[in-house]
């Protein structure tokens, strides 16, 4: 009989669907086929006008419609798209009915400008207060957003509609909340609480002010034409990330309950780490130790060693202070050997889809172990020489892949890992 | 259930800084006086509970820091520095680099003078294609965005107390609250963790908060009432409250020396789909046969006042009458993600206190209790979604 337990103990946590949505398209084939053909997904925006921003372009899905339009509205529906792919492939449960919690990574919800727009209209003034806006509040057709703005209500209609069990978790660690919502999963299923979970992180919300707030920050690339060449991890002349949208949902279970239904093994979580940075609201510590610490802890969580990574699905936002970081890091972590090991940003292609980024690259990794092949880093023509990274650039790569680690930081001092394999240990 | 509640978990450290004062003793105090601090003037018809003013200073000694925060991290630092103190933990390195955070958050506050010039701007005629980027581009300042963003009162908290360990930020409202205790609990129960800093906070003084209730008509109006008096009148009052708890586990307190306020023995959550009537009281139901032996003793919820919940939540009660409830949304205002942790810090006081704090309720539904309470029920039901239960009990 095969071991059901890790080297510590506790329940080995599989993979046995996996969903994701990008600005490349639905569905992992569609999005596997131009990730590894070097396609962007990022475009000049359409949505709303964009007279007057810095960054014109973004990684938006303008495939999927959504009425009355609402950022949050997409996010749910990006979250529901992707949960359906994992679900059929994992064939867990029934319709509407799976059997365990959700952990849905998701941005701040917030009255968008449209709603306040229309709000604003309905008071009827010209010179409108908030008093008025909240005497207008009270109108039977505003009843709706009361809903569609609570932080709870894209986790409350997954778990609705696909039955979830028990509390539903919102959660946001920033640009670390798709890694973060798979920690919760494994750790739930390591508790032995419960034998699958439900780990999805979605992002819609490429809307005028979310541009505008990272654009004040000066995170976001200014190199608005061509759209494609504008996301450029590990370049010399990388000015900034591209806001994204899509999701990524990952169903987690117990390698003894998968193998006892024959469930598709698609991979391994074999280990997570986490560990925050006190240094400053958007910056890391210079020292790095706080990502270096980060990593630490997610290979011993895994019981590795670093010569046992054979790939790294970076982070890699493109801003010039993460890419840097990044290699500092890294290096530190895995001496000589991080020079070895090829290094990817699928952030160059799909641009940063924030909270869903930790998911949708763990769908990623999970398809580079099984088709053994790294997607490229597109728009690296001009490699930077400070990081000495083997970069994937331009062209995906063969190669042999047991053990991939992903690496997600963000905001507020946010840094999460994980480490994904093949087969279990 | 392998491994869940092998370990006993106690709760360390209670920071509060609420609408009744800061600290433990202030706010013991006003329970005990039925103080409440509410303002009918400032937002009328809309009832609001003002945080009472304190000297940030002494837990955020940086100004340059209480410069970067909005007033609901300003309060939710305040409070978690408080609960460090209480635990005996502020400035300890050693623990603060691998203590565990679960904060429950909303969103910031938005800068409403910037959002009524453009609305009134737009209301002149003003709708050129880039009218609104330009003016966001102008009138935002750099650093709001990070004062509204959910994970960023954690990521204070890590700047300004140097809490280091994960970092996790639930949102969802008053969900958000009981998962950040239960999942904490969970943990250091299954030995994932040792100690953990879980909490929350609200400034309730916010008319754009008041704006997304008032869309769904759960804003109290006119004239205070507590909780359970308000059938006629429902509704929930914000209230302005940081609540902030260290829990660890009895062997990580023991070793070194902390003193226990009360056990956190259980947290249960679930969601009613709440599409016909009946559900919520179900689901309590449920929960409430999940929390462990149960032998008579306080109820501390935090009903919102707020329907149809509120009324299937007195049903509930009305079949466990040998509980002596208590509404923390009568004294505090509703405090939406912080309401749980709330409850579970007052729960905690009360028990180390030795008696629980008198009722404050005309319709006779709150009673004396006599004694000191050897188990506190804490129940949190969402005005819109989400119901948890916790069990705190005494050490003996």
């Amino acid at each position: 009989m095969t071991a059901t337990r890790d080297k510590f103990g506790r329940p080995i946590v599989v993979v046995t669907g996996m969903g994701v949505v990008t600005s490349l398209g639905a569905g992992k084939a569609d999005n596997w086929k131009k990730l590894t053909a070097g396609e962007s997904g990022i475009r000049t925006i359409t949505r709303f006008p964009i007279d007057g921003l810095k960054t014109t372009m973004a990684g938006t899905v303008d495939f999927l419609t959504v009425e009355p339009f609402s950022s949050t509205g997409l996010t749910e529906r990006l979250a529901e798209l992707a949960t359906e792919e994992a679900l059929e492939q994992s064939g867990i449960g029934s319709k509407g009915d799976f059997p365990g919690p959700l952990f849905l990574a998701v941005a701040p919800v917030e009255v968008e400008w449209p709603q306040r727009f229309e709000l604003g209209r309905a008071t009827g003034d010209t010179e409108i207060s908030y008093e008025a806006l909240l005497r207008a509040s009270s109108k039977p057709q505003f009843n709706q957003y009361h809903r569609r703005f609570q932080f709870g209500s894209v986790a409350g209609h997954l778990a609705e509609k696909f039955g979830t069990k028990g509390s539903p978790i919102s959660l946001s660690t920033a640009c670390a909340s798709g890694a973060t919502a798979i920690q919760l999963g494994v750790e739930a299923i390591r508790r032995g609480e419960a034998d699958v979970a439900l780990c999805v992180g979605a992002e819609g919300t490429v809307n005028p002010e979310a541009m505008v707030r990272f654009s004040l920050l000066s995170a976001l690339s200014t190199r608005n034409e061509p759209p494609q060449a504008a996301s450029k991890p590990f370049s010399k002349n990388r000015d900034g990330f591209v806001m994204a949208e899509g999701a990524g949902a990952l169903v987690l279970e117990s390698y003894e309950a998968a193998t006892a239904r024959g469930a598709p093994i698609l991979g391994v979580l074999a280990g997570c780490g986490e560990l925050t940075d006190s240094f400053h609201r958007t910056r890391s510590s210079p020292d790095g130790k706080p990502i270096i610490g980060c990593m630490l802890k997610t290979l011993a969580d895994a019981g590795m060693t670093p010569e046992q990574i054979d790939h790294i699905n970076a982070h890699g936002t493109a801003t010039p202070e993460n890419d840097k970081m990044e290699y500092l890091t890294t290096s530190a972590v895995f001496g000589e050997h991080a020079t070895k090991i090829p290094v990817s940003s699928n952030k160059s292609m799909v641009g940063h889809t924030i909270s869903a980024a930790g998911a949708v690259e763990a769908v990623f990794s999970l398809l580079t172990l099984e088709h053994q092949r790294i997607p490229p880093t597109i728009n690296y023509d001009n490699p930077d020489p400070a990081i000495l990274f083997d970069v994937v650039g331009n062209k995906a790569r063969d190669a042999r892949v047991t053990a991939v680690m992903s690496n997600s930081f963000g905001f507020g001092g946010q840094n999460a890992s994980l480490i994904l394999t093949r087969e279990p240990a | 259930m392998t491994e869940t509640n092998s370990t006993e978990v106690w709760i360390t450290g209670i920071g509060l800084a609420t609408s009744l004062g800061e600290g433990l003793d202030a706010n013991w105090n006003a329970l005990g006086a039925q103080r409440i601090n509410v303002d009918e003037t400032n937002f009328a018809p809309y009832i609001v509970h003002p945080w009472a003013p304190v000297n940030l200073d002494t837990q955020i000694p940086k100004k340059g820091d209480q410069r970067q925060m909005e007033a609901w991290q300003r309060i939710g630092t305040y409070a978690a520095g408080l609960a460090l103190d209480s635990a005996g933990v502020k400035g300890n390195k050693e623990i603060l680099g691998r203590m565990d955070m679960i904060v429950a958050a909303g969103g910031g506050e938005r800068d409403i003078a910037v959002d009524a010039s453009i609305l009134s701007a737009a209301a002149k005629g003003n709708s050129a294609p880039g009218f609104l980027n330009e003016r966001l581009m102008n009138d935002l300042r750099p650093t709001l965005f990070l004062a509204q963003l959910s994970n960023l009162l954690a990521g204070n908290i890590a700047i300004v107390h140097g809490v280091c360990g994960t970092s996790r930020t639930f949102m969802g409202e008053e969900a958000a609250g009981i998962d950040a205790a239960r999942i904490a609990l969970a943990r250091i129960a299954a030995g994932q963790s040792d100690i953990a800093l879980i909490g929350g906070s609200q400034n309730g003084e916010r008319k754009d908060l008041l704006v997304l209730y008032e869309f769904g008509g759960f804003n109290l109006k006119d004239k205070f009432a507590p909780v359970w008096a308000r059938h006629n009148h429902a509704g929930f009052a914000l209230g302005s409250a940081g609540a902030f708890l260290v829990i660890e586990s009895k062997a990580h307190a023991q070793a070194r020396g902390a003193k226990p306020y009360a056990r956190l023995s259980n947290v249960v959550a679930d969601l009613a789909q709440r599409k016909q009537p009946g559900e919520v009281k179900a689901t309590l139901e449920r929960l409430w046969s999940k929390l462990g032996k149960l032998d008579g003793g306080a109820i501390i919820t935090g009903a919102t006042g707020a329907e149809p919940v509120t009324s299937e939540e007195r049903d509930f009660l009305a079949g466990h009458r040998d509980f002596a409830v208590r509404a923390s949304g009568t004294m505090f205002g509703h405090t939406m993600e912080t309401q749980f942790p709330l409850g579970i810090g007052l729960a905690a006081l009360s028990i180390s206190r030795g008696a629980l704090f008198p009722p404050n309720d005309p319709t006779g539904l709150e009673v004396e209790m006599a004694g000191p309470p050897s188990q506190i029920v804490v129940i949190g039901a969402g005005h819109w979604r989400g119901e948890g239960m916790a069990l705190v009990e005494a050490i003996k």
